[in-house]
This record gives structure tokens, sequence and C-alpha cells, in this order.
């Protein structure tokens, strides 16, 4: 078990030093990559204590999804260099420190309802027909959970990842005029009588096109 | 404490009996690919260093390896380096859990294609801080390019691997290749095959979706600022990939290392021999389309993926589905 300790400490360490400095770097980008080397130690966490398929499924999702669209947006937006308020000698009191405290607090105090709540775990447990055993692979054993017990939940939260999709396209959709679309239809259907004129063109006087 | 290192001394010892031979093949695919092009246009392709040209590709790796290796003044100096280090390092990893045998597998894990589609999604990332990293614009575009690309591409390959392991009931890769010991998936999966392959060639930045490092455009995208044994490490990180979608494309469709017909000449050729046909076979088809197909505009590309690829593939999962509960054939009951 020593391996799997040091590897434990090792993991952990990374994640908790780069979750510091996801908030401390001064450059935006760099900070991206460190949440990602964040999410990625983590998922290493998730595959050390067996749950192979939560652990693959924080990589797919945060970090080849979620993190490249940060990424992106980081990049493009050019906000590359903060001017470092944070730790400069003269802070000139910002106003995202109060409100960052706050919602530190929140999860703070979060954090301790669900780790009260571990009490009454069992009772909860029970009213499920959860029956976790050795035998089936993590994956089919979430799958029989969430497609039972869950699957109101399960699919509200699908209904409203949708609705948040469809909202952002309403949002940012704007009709702009003179925009020349590609048809492959239009091209393909077209005729030779469509695309060819024969003009009988008049000495010194030429054809006018695009008329 | 000894056992530990004995582990150790293992591991090391398969993991290098698996990249020493991968390695070696990244190098000969590159001439096979230069050879295959060129005969296509009635050439002859590197044919001088070695027989058939056939040390070409170590020729130009010495090459790189005696170039001068240039860094910006204007990068971001450990990005930069980082970038090619972690292409190749995605590349090779991946390599872990493809099966070449029954039970000859580095790392026979559960969820093996979760594995593997995740590593190939981190592969964006070389190429983002590459590009990002060079400070300048060319390959700051490709960048971007790049990861709109593999990002929507990907989004299908997801939607195709389920159409497989629903027909299957396992994310073991080694489960995957035992279903098709009757039928290969692509047969009753020919349409998802081919746009897993079209897929796989935009995955990989291949031409005809090759806009990333569109030279005509971008100079050579995110790799313009990048020389020497950096740029051979993105190039060998590029090809390694390809192979590995080649791989994973006959892991998936094709059967793996099982042979085509189950008598006698065929079945006495060994598994992992089988797995190499099909994967160079895959190789030569990516090949003939990069010398046959002219490059894609860029909203020709999103629209194709956006637009035919997922909508099709996620009706075929519909289908899949509703084929195999209305038949009864859902796996692991």
């Amino acid at each position: 078990m020593i391996a799997h300790s040091v590897f434990f400490y090792i993991f952990s360490l990374i994640a908790i030093v780069s979750a510091v400095m996801v908030t401390v770097s001064k450059n935006t980008v760099h900070s991206v990559f460190f949440l990602i080397l964040d999410f990625i130690s983590i998922s290493c966490l998730f595959i050390m204590i067996g749950a192979e398929f939560l652990g693959m499924i924080m990589l797919i999702v945060y970090v080849g999804a979620v993190a490249v669209l940060f990424l992106f947006v980081v990049m493009m937006l050019n906000v590359a260099e903060q001017k470092g308020q944070w730790f400069s000698s003269r802070w000139d009191g910002g106003t995202h420190i109060p409100v960052g405290l706050l919602v530190s607090l929140i999860i703070f105090f979060e954090l301790i309802i669900v780790i009260g709540g571990w009490k009454y775990k069992p009772d909860l447990l029970n009213s499920l027909s959860i029956n976790i055993s050795t035998e089936v692979t993590n994956t089919r054993s979430i799958g029989n959970v969430l497609y039972t017990d869950y699957i109101l939940l399960f699919q509200i939260s699908g209904m409203i990842l949708l609705v948040a999709m469809i909202g952002a396209i309403v949002l940012t959709y704007r009709e702009r005029a003179g925009v020349k679309r590609q048809s492959y239809v239009k091209q393909i259907s077209r005729e030779r009588d469509e695309g060819v004129d024969l003009v009988e063109a008049e000495r010194n006087k030429g054809v006018k096109i695009d008329a | 404490m000894d056992s530990y290192f004995s582990i150790l001394f293992n591991e090391v010892y398969k993991i290098l009996f698996l990249l020493v031979p991968v390695l070696v093949s990244v190098a000969m695919i590159v001439w096979l690919d230069r050879r295959v092009w060129a005969f296509v246009q009635k050439r002859r392709g590197p044919n001088v260093v070695g027989p058939f040209g056939l040390f070409q590709s170590l020729a130009d790796a010495l090459k790189y390896i005696f170039k001068e290796i240039i860094i910006p003044a204007s990068s971001n100096k450990l990005v930069f380096v980082l970038a090619p280090v972690v292409t190749m390092t995605l590349a090779l990893i991946s390599w872990a859990v493809i099966p070449f045998d029954e039970d000859f597998v580095l790392a026979d894990i559960n969820v093996g294609i979760l594995y593997l589609f995740a590593v190939s999604s981190l592969g964006v990332y070389g190429i983002i801080m590459g590009g990002w990293a060079s400070n300048s614009k060319y390959p700051f575009l490709g960048a971007i390019r790049s990861a709109a690309q593999m990002v929507s591409y990907e989004v299908s390959i997801g939607v195709i691997i389920i159409n497989v392991l629903l027909c299957v009931g396992s994310l073991n890769l080694s489960d995957i290749v035992m279903a098709q010991q009757n039928l290969w998936f692509v047969i009753p999966l020919f349409p998802m095959f081919v746009i897993f392959f079209i897929s796989a060639l935009a995955e990989t930045n291949r031409p005809p979706f090759d806009l990333p490092e569109a030279e005509a455009e971008l100079v050579a995208g995110y790799q313009t600022e990048y020389s020497g044994m950096m740029y051979a490490m993105f190039w060998l990180g590029e090809y390694a990939n390809i192979l590995l979608m080649c791989a994973m494309g006959s892991v998936l469709f094709l059967g793996g290392w099982l042979s085509p017909i189950d008598i006698f000449p065929f079945n006495a050729v060994p598994g992992p021999f089988w797995l190499i046909f099909k994967i160079l076979f895959l190789f030569i088809l990516f090949a003939l389309v990069k010398a046959t197909v002219p490059r894609y505009r860029y909203d020709q590309l999103m629209k194709l993926g956006w637009k035919i690829f997922l909508p099709f593939s996620l009706f075929y999962v519909v289908l899949t589905s509703s084929f195999l509960l209305y038949f009864d054939l859902l796996p692991g009951k």
C-alpha cells in the first residue's frame, strides 16, 4: 500500500497546488493550463479510488471539451495579462474580493452541510435499491442507479442543459443581411439553360452582363 | 521494497517492448505515406536511402536531431517547449490499451475505449499550446482552427463509439474484439465505419481536413515557429496519432486481432499480424485520401461535422438500439 499512498499524495499535492495557481497566476492562459492540470490530477484520484468511469468522464468532458472552450475564450478575448492587483502592494479596494470571500464562505458552509449529511447516509441509502457489488464494473452500477432511481432527475438535468443551449443560441443569433450561403442542392440542380446564355453581340457595342 | 522494484522493472521492459516498435513503425509509416502518395501521382517518392528508400525517415530524423532548436525571443518559453512533449506523450500513452491478441495487452482496463477517447481528446492541447506559445499570427490561427475542428469531430466519434458499445455491452477493448467473433461490426454498422474514418481524418488533421497547417494560407500552422527536434516530435506525435486512429478503427470495426475467416490458413496467422495488416490497410486508405481529395473550406468542414455527421450518427444510435431491443439482442443481460 506504500506505493498507493505515495501516488495519492503526489496527485493530491498537484491538485491543490494547481488549484491555488489557478487563482494566483497573473497570466490568464496559465490559469487555464493550471485548471487543466487540476482536472487531470483529480481524475487520477478518481481512478485511484476505483471510480474509473468517473475519472475518464472527467477527462473527456472537463479536460477534453470544457477546458478547451475556456482556453479558446481566454485566448480570443486577449485578457492574457492581468494587472495583478491581488498581490500588488497598493490595493485599490477592488470590488471582487468581498464577493469572492462571500462565495467561498457559502461553499464552505455547503461543504459542512454535505459532510454533516454523511451521518445520515445509511438511512438515505436504504430507501434506494442501490446494490453495490464488486463483481460488476462501476460503469454498469452507475448506469443501473442513474436509469432507475434517478431517471427523473437525470432527464430533468438533460432538459435544463438543452434549454441552456437553446438560450445561448437565441441570445447570440442575429440575422445578417447580405450573407452569401452555399447551397449544395442549388449548385447541383443548376441546369445548362440557367448557366449559359447565348447572346448575339452587336459590333462595337459588346454585351452588358449581370443585368 | 524489492517487490516494488521488480514490478517497476517488469513494467518498464513491457512498455519498451511496446513503444520501440511503435516508434519504429511510425518512421516506416511516414515512408509508406510518401511512397503511396507518390505512386498515385505517378512519381517515385523517396527511393534513394537504403533499399526502396526504407531508411529515408531515419535520415530525416538524423537531420532533425542535428538542426538547431530555435526558440523565438517573444515566445512563452516553457509552454513552447512543453507543447511538442505533450503531443508526443499523449500519442504514445494511448497505445497502452490497444489489445494485440487475447491477453496480449499492456493495460487491460475496464474502460479502455473511454481511455482512448479521453487521451485522443487531450491531443488538442499540444496544438493549442504550440500555437499560443509561439506568439505569432499564423501559429495562433492554426491553433484556433485546430481546436474548433478537433472538438467538433470528437463529438461524432463519441456517438459512433456509443453505437459500437451498444452492440458489445462492455467498455473493455478486448471484449469489443471478442464480440466480433461471428460478425465484424463493419458489416452491420457500415455507415458508422465510413463516418468514423472521415472523422478520424479530421481528428488527426490529415488532408482533406488539414486546415490547421494549410500551407497556402498559414505557412505551417501551429508548427511554423518550431525547428529541429521539437518539430520532429510534433511530426512523430502526429503520425503516432494517425496509427492509433487506424488501430482504433480496426479494433472497433474490423475485428482487431481476429482473422477474417476462421479456417486453417487464416487462423494459423498469429493475432498481432492480423491487427497490423488491418492497421496498414486503414493507413493506406488514409494515404490514398491524402493523395486524391482537395482540401475542404473551413465552413464546409464545420457544416459536415455538426450538420451532417452528428445528426446522422445520433439517428443511427436510435436505429441500433431499437433494432437490438426489438430483436432482443441487447448484450449483457
